[in-house]
């Protein structure tokens, strides 16, 4: 009964949404007075599919066999958490998650949006209810997660192990929450092409919920970022992977959507350029989700291999994005530009910054989809990798980089005053860096040395925007872009670090073997089996030693029965300055264990730089809303705080 | 500038920076892709020595040799027409075993494939995508990569 109820309220839901998309037409066509009907019908099917998806959470925690999703995807004995996480880890119920967030989200935008016109809302909510309608229609024709099997099994077939982990149990619902909560600002940027409504009202509405998506983004690119590290034991923090692309390319996106809108909030002006923004920042998303979820790229996070539910996606996503392009070639035009702004000015620099990622964005996109491209055109098998990425968007990033340290020190509309003088700092700061490994270490690689140089300048540079002022007043969206940009220099000297000094030590060794590695010296005391609910391990123990320090890890290979499978577990140790992380392999003839050892001074600024970014996010979203509230008890002073945003 | 220039110059921006991001990434393209092979291209004089590549096979039973350091193994790859002899330095991933499919990727050198990384089929269910071609044991079913 509980399967069933689920895919009622899908039912109910979605023929909500089709109602809510034509009382839409109704209002913009005829003026009709529906603003009152579409909040509440909006509301109510956001509650509709938080229904649909605890009837599903309801059937994995009950271990239901005789739902075929659970079957698929779960078994009786695994940890409750995993089989709760198991109802995301899976196509059907990953999409019908999805669908959920967008579906709320839009209900949170009918009750939460008021600072747009009633027009644009109204419209708004329509486009919200065409995206979800369309989603609805793959869940219930193409992938129906509450499907039943008759006769139900005894017992299921279990979960991927490399998917039972607690870190991946959370990290798709952040990253889909990042995803849909740009669905907001792309129908936000569709409702105001219709109504012509593209001003900084609009911007100011949009903006927390960009914001808000792209600070789940971060955190969800951060940990999926640390959960490859030590779930993949290979000691890498970033594969170029496509499925990590595919959430990179809507962070790249709204990171860009993100600056621009600032200019319409403030200056009202990029308004065709914002919104074009808008549009390729949820087609990103829809993007990420067509290669993750349509098969059609094989990796840790794509199963099912299936024609049928591609070819939906990608019509759906095909439909949507042309619909959104046409809209905007048809409007855009139309848009009047808003207020002028010299060569030297805020609005250049974060011009600027548009393009530089716009460009970096095209460069993975294009890499991540070439090898797609080509099999089905010649059906010829390549892949772009690594070198590809580091080689054509990383200097691009270090360019970019630089400038962070630039754009906030301008003023804007024009700069008269001498900015480069306040970098003299900053800029010795990265020569000093520059400097020294040059002295140290003459040997390092370029990128590497060029990455440490200009951290070292960003450190400096980042937090010029708080000195010259009382930075206890300064408005904490300033504090926000301040802890975020600093988090930019943290991160980029954690991956030169790591880059640059990693020691690496791959051998054989018996108990009572000692290993160097970096500072280390790592003595294998021992191996031993070992047992958990659903797997059994050999698990070593090593007993690492530099001067005073004496740490013991456990790095292990678990076996898992269903499906049955093999994982290796690396044991990591965390030291203010670098990460010990060790990798146990297999026996050899002889007793001799493999053990792969690594030294990585450093490493952790990567994911603390990442924190810290979305800790800035985090500070921002926090000032606006604040002065939301504060607006909304004295409006006549909202000019004055809207200079220094 | 005036709105109207300010706008020619924002569009002829975007469409530097698109020109920009499309040769730049065609060039990194050129350079930087690697191809996959199977032992028969390569017995066909297909790939040409130091450049980096992808070769997909089945691991030759009875060809795995451990080398006395305890962490590099020569093995042969076939595909039933051709094979390639291949050397890793590193810990084989979990389900590498004789009689199953595996790629490699790496370059080659003087007739052997030195392989950076070897992905491996990974259970009854998951398998790298291009060994779905190769095995006819393998149902289309579900894969995963390394």
């Amino acid at each position: 009964m509980i399967a069933e109820a689920g895919l009622a309220a899908l039912w109910l839901a979605s023929g909500l949404a089709a109602l809510q998309f034509l009382l839409m037409i109704a209002a913009l066509r005829r003026g009709a007075d529906v603003a009152g009907a579409m909040r509440s019908i909006a509301v109510v099917q956001g509650a509709l599919t938080l229904v649909a998806f605890a009837m599903l959470l309801i059937v994995f925690a009950r271990s239901d066999m005789s739902v075929a999703l659970v079957f698929e995807n779960s078994s009786a004995v695994k940890p409750f958490i995993y089989k709760i996480a198991g109802a995301w880890g899976n196509h059907e119920g990953s999409m019908l998650m999805w669908v959920t967030i967008l579906a709320v989200a839009g209900g949170f935008l009918a009750v939460l949006g008021r600072r747009t016109s009633e027009h644009t809302l109204l419209a708004a909510l329509g486009a919200q209810a065409v995206l979800a309608l369309g989603f609805y229609a793959f869940l219930l024709f193409a992938s129906n997660p509450f499907a039943r099997l008759f006769p139900a099994p005894p017992d299921g077939q279990g979960l991927n192990p490399l998917l039972q982990d607690p870190g991946l149990a959370f990290h798709p619902p952040t990253l889909y929450l990042g995803y849909v909560g740009l669905s907001v600002a792309f129908s936000l940027a569709v409702g105001a092409l219709l109504t012509g409504e593209v001003d900084s009202r609009l911007a100011r509405a949009m903006r927390p919920w960009v914001l808000g998506a792209w600070i789940l983004l971060t955190l969800g690119i951060t940990a999926g970022s640390y959960w490859a590290y030590y779930e993949l034991g290979w000691g890498g923090y970033w594969f170029w992977d496509p499925v990590e692309n595919a959430s990179l390319m809507p962070w790249l996106a709204a990171t860009a959507l993100l600056h621009s809108i600032n200019v319409l909030a403030a200056r009202g002006a990029l308004k065709a350029w914002t919104m074009m923004l808008a549009v390729i920042a949820f087609s990103m998303s829809m993007v990420g989700t067509f290669l993750v979820r349509s098969g059609i790229l094989t990796s840790v996070h794509a199963f099912a291999i299936d024609p049928e539910r591609g070819t939906f996606l990608l019509a759906l996503l095909g439909i949507y994005v042309a619909a959104a392009f046409a809209l905007f070639a048809l409007r855009g035009a139309s848009l009047k530009e808003g207020a002028p702004f010299e060569l030297v000015s805020r609005e250049t620099g974060l011009v600027i910054n548009n393009l530089i990622l716009s460009v970096v964005l095209g460069i993975v996109f294009v890499g991540t989809l070439y090898p797609l491209f080509v099999e089905a055109v010649s059906g010829e098998k390549l892949s772009v990798g690594a070198p590809y990425f580091n080689a054509v968007a990383g200097p691009l990033a270090l360019v970019l980089a630089v400038l962070v340290g630039v754009g906030p020190l301008i003023a804007w509309r024009r700069e008269r005053r001498p900015v480069f003088k306040q970098l003299t700092i900053p800029a010795l700061l990265g020569v000093t860096g520059l400097a020294i490994t040059i002295i140290l270490w003459p040997q390092m690689h370029i990128l590497p040395r060029l990455g440490i140089m200009i951290a070292a300048y960003l450190a400096g540079a980042s937090i010029l925007p708080l000195t010259g002022r009382n930075p206890l007043r300064a408005p904490l969206a300033t504090w926000g872009m301040v802890v975020a940009h600093f988090g930019i220099a943290v991160a980029l000297f954690g991956m030169a670090s790591n880059a640059a000094f990693t020691s690496e030590r791959l051998a054989i060794a018996k108990p009572g073997d000692v290993l160097s590695v970096g500072p280390w010296l790592v003595a294998l005391a021992d191996v031993t089996p070992g047992a958990g609910k659903n797997w059994t391990a050999v698990e070593a123990e090593l007993r690492a030693t530099r001067g005073d320090d004496i740490v013991t890890l456990h790095p292990e290979t678990r076996y898992f029965s269903d499906p049955p499978t093999e994982t290796s577990e690396s044991a990591i140790r965390t030291f203010w300055n670098g990460q010990l992380y060790t990798v146990i392999g297999k026996e050899d003839q002889s007793g001799a264990w493999q053990l792969r050892l690594w030294w990585k001074p450093f490493v952790t600024l990567i994911w603390a730089g990442g924190a810290l970014i979305a800790l800035g996010g985090a500070l921002a979203l926090v000032g606006r809303l604040w002065r939301i509230a504060w607006r909304r008890r004295s409006p006549e002073t909202e000019w004055r705080r809207e200079r220094y945003a | 500038m005036k709105p109207k220039n300010q706008r020619l110059v924002l569009v002829a921006g975007a469409v530097a920076a698109l020109f920009a991001a499309v040769l730049l990434a065609m060039w990194g393209l050129r350079n930087q892709v690697s191809y996959f092979y199977t032992p028969a291209d390569i017995a066909a004089g297909k790939a040409h020595d130091g450049e980096a590549m992808r070769l997909g096979g089945m691991v030759a039973q009875g060809s795995i040799r451990h080398l006395p350091d305890g962490v590099t193994i020569r093995f042969i790859l076939t595909d039933g027409k051709s094979q390639t002899p291949v050397v890793f330095r590193g810990i084989a991933p979990d389900l590498f075993r004789e009689g199953s499919g595996a790629v490699a990727e790496g370059r080659l050198q003087q007739g052997t494939f030195v392989a950076d990384t070897i992905l491996a089929k990974h259970d009854e269910r998951y398998m790298p995508p291009e060994l779905g071609n190769l095995s006819a044991e393998h149902k289309a079913g579900k894969t995963l990569e390394r």
